[in-house]
């Protein structure tokens, strides 16, 4: 049962950051989502200390609302600071992220909350951690709650946004030309990245969700050219890293959520030598070589 | 030389624009008859993209306006198409010619509507009149350079708009699809529609053009093709040297970092 919770829990962090990440990667703007997954930190920090506790809206509002200000910050050093957008980024999330373990190690000593869970997470105990109604009522593991909410909810608005996604993605001059705001949509996503970060940040940890942003969206790329067949390879390869990872684990008896992004990159490698080999089979190796 | 005419489907007052501090439009001040075909033409960074960027509201304006239809761009959307230039999207992006050409069909439909069957015929017309329809169901990812501008155009005309501003269509294609293209804007001017074209090649622009824009910073000329495209005004536009205002522009730049050469 408790494998099943933890490769459940696993899957819809891949699932929603897959989703995310394919307009991620399209829009040239991986780094970003690495950016807000490291931003979010003192946000989180700070809605924990002031709500007290892990399992409020008031933090997945407050990481949120920091993942949009992220976002807004590198925008803003680019455009109007006329600073290259790798060096905003790179300006934004460190400066962020180290204001995050500043507050961590500051507060920490008083609430629980320490910054190896926050970074690397711990998927292996999201089934001790229960929501338990204040009648006693065992409702099952909280954080499968959360994440099937993301989850759903990031489905629900790529279902809706779709098109809206994807012109602005595709052509964003000719997508604010007949009248769509490009704007709007960039934050939409920005937001969505963000709520996913903060979700999946108690399982996976901060860092890794960058891997379930960019990694199962980038092997799914290689493999096709029609997007909703993209995202729908994302979240095949989201799942099958999920899986395979927590048995990686199990059988070296390593971290989790470590395994799952080693098995995310090991299925990225098998995507990218089978995608070159199918455009140059082995047969007509380059002249180069046979020269040699 | 700037002829103003009566009731024109374009108006521009007093345009100024700028990028980062420095002019690159300078009180432009045209205006268009409704089924010109219009070439905008001018040297490099005269800003001729910058010009219809602003009219199609992409970029902020300093000072000035821009009128279609006597209307601002908001209310008359739906009349006024736009192609980018080729260059300015990812031709790697996983999407087919007709998920293109479709986005023609959104401001009428709105973001949230499928596409109807009409939208569908339209978009199938579309790429029937650039000779595309054998592409529909292509990744843009397997077009030539002349192809995608094709796939381009055809999205602008399933937008069945009334005025059309195309930046550098005729710009890395291959011979054919640029007379395929002059044809198709030729007949659309004739059909009455007004369409004005960011041009690049001085041989063709009196073969293919009515009315000329021409542009260096500022308006140099704005006119029917046989009062306008002549030596005096051409030299006026390319001249050889800087033209004062380039110069002026480059000043105020550099103001800004005043701790440079100290």
């Amino acid at each position: 049962m408790n494998d099943l919770i933890i490769i459940a829990t696993g899957s819809l962090v891949a699932i929603s950051c897959g989703l995310l990440g394919c307009f991620l990667i399209l829009r040239k703007m991986a780094m970003v989502g690495d950016a807000i997954s490291h931003a979010v930190l003192p946000g989180i920090v700070i809605a924990f200390y002031i709500s007290g506790e892990r399992d409020s809206i008031v933090m997945l509002i407050g990481a949120g609302l920091i993942g949009i200000l992220t976002t807004f910050l590198i925008e803003f050093l680019h455009q109007k600071g006329k600073l290259q957008s790798d060096a905003s980024i790179g300006v934004t999330f460190t400066w962020l992220f180290a204001l995050g373990v500043i507050l961590i190690s500051y507060y920490g000593r008083n609430v629980d909350i320490d910054q190896d869970c926050v970074l690397h997470g711990e998927i292996a105990y999201v089934p001790i951690d229960l929501w338990i109604t204040e009648g006693g009522t065992n409702l099952g593991p909280r954080v499968l709650y959360v994440m099937s909410f993301v989850t759903l909810a990031i489905i629900v608005f790529i279902k809706i946004g779709y098109r809206g996604l994807f012109f602005t993605t595709f052509d964003a001059s000719y997508a604010a030309a007949i009248g769509i705001s490009t704007v709007l949509w960039h934050y939409l996503l920005m937001g969505f990245v963000s709520l996913a970060t903060v979700a999946s940040f108690e399982s996976v940890g901060a860092i890794l969700v960058v891997a379930f942003l960019i990694v199962p969206p980038a092997s799914a790329y290689l493999l096709t050219n029609k997007l909703p067949k993209m995202l729908m390879l994302s979240v095949v390869f989201g799942v099958l890293s999920a899986t395979g990872g927590y048995y990686l684990a199990k059988s070296l008896d390593g971290s989790i959520a470590g395994a799952m992004a080693t098995v995310s990159g090991l299925l990225f490698a098998l995507t990218f030598f089978y995608t070159r080999l199918k455009a140059n089979p082995v047969t007509s190796s380059s002249p180069v070589l046979q020269e040699s | 030389m700037i002829q103003q005419v009566q009731n024109p489907i374009l108006e521009i007052h007093d345009l100024s624009v700028s990028y980062d501090r420095k002019p690159v439009l300078w009180g432009v001040d045209l205006s268009i008859p409704k089924g010109a075909l219009v070439g905008i033409i001018g040297p490099n960074g005269a800003g001729k993209s910058t010009l219809i960027k602003s009219i199609m509201g992409l970029i902020p304006l300093n000072g000035g306006y821009v009128k279609l239809f006597d209307k601002d761009l908001d209310d008359v959307r739906e009349k006024v198409s736009y192609v980018p230039q080729r260059e300015s999207v990812d031709w790697d992006f996983p999407a087919s010619v007709m998920d293109v050409v479709l986005m023609g069909r959104y401001n009428k439909l709105g973001l949230f509507s499928r596409p109807r069957k009409a939208d569908r015929d339209a978009a199938r017309f579309a790429l029937e009149q650039v000779g595309m329809q054998e592409f529909a169901k292509r990744q843009i990812s397997q077009l030539s350079g002349g192809q995608q501008q094709r796939v381009f155009l055809a999205r602008a005309l399933a937008q069945q708009a009334d005025i059309y501003f195309m930046d550098e269509p005729f710009a890395g294609v291959d011979a054919a699809t640029e007379k395929a293209i002059i044809k198709i804007l030729k007949d659309m001017s004739e059909a009455g529609k007004t369409v004005i074209v960011v041009h690049h090649d001085l041989q063709s622009v009196a073969k293919y053009f009515d009315w000329l824009i021409m542009l260096n910073l500022r308006l140099v000329a704005s006119g029917p093709t046989d009062k306008v495209f002549n030596e005096k005004l051409l030299e006026e536009a390319y001249g050889g040297k800087l033209t004062l205002l380039t110069e002026v522009g480059q000043l105020i730049k550099q103001e800004k970092f005043p701790g440079i050469e100290k």
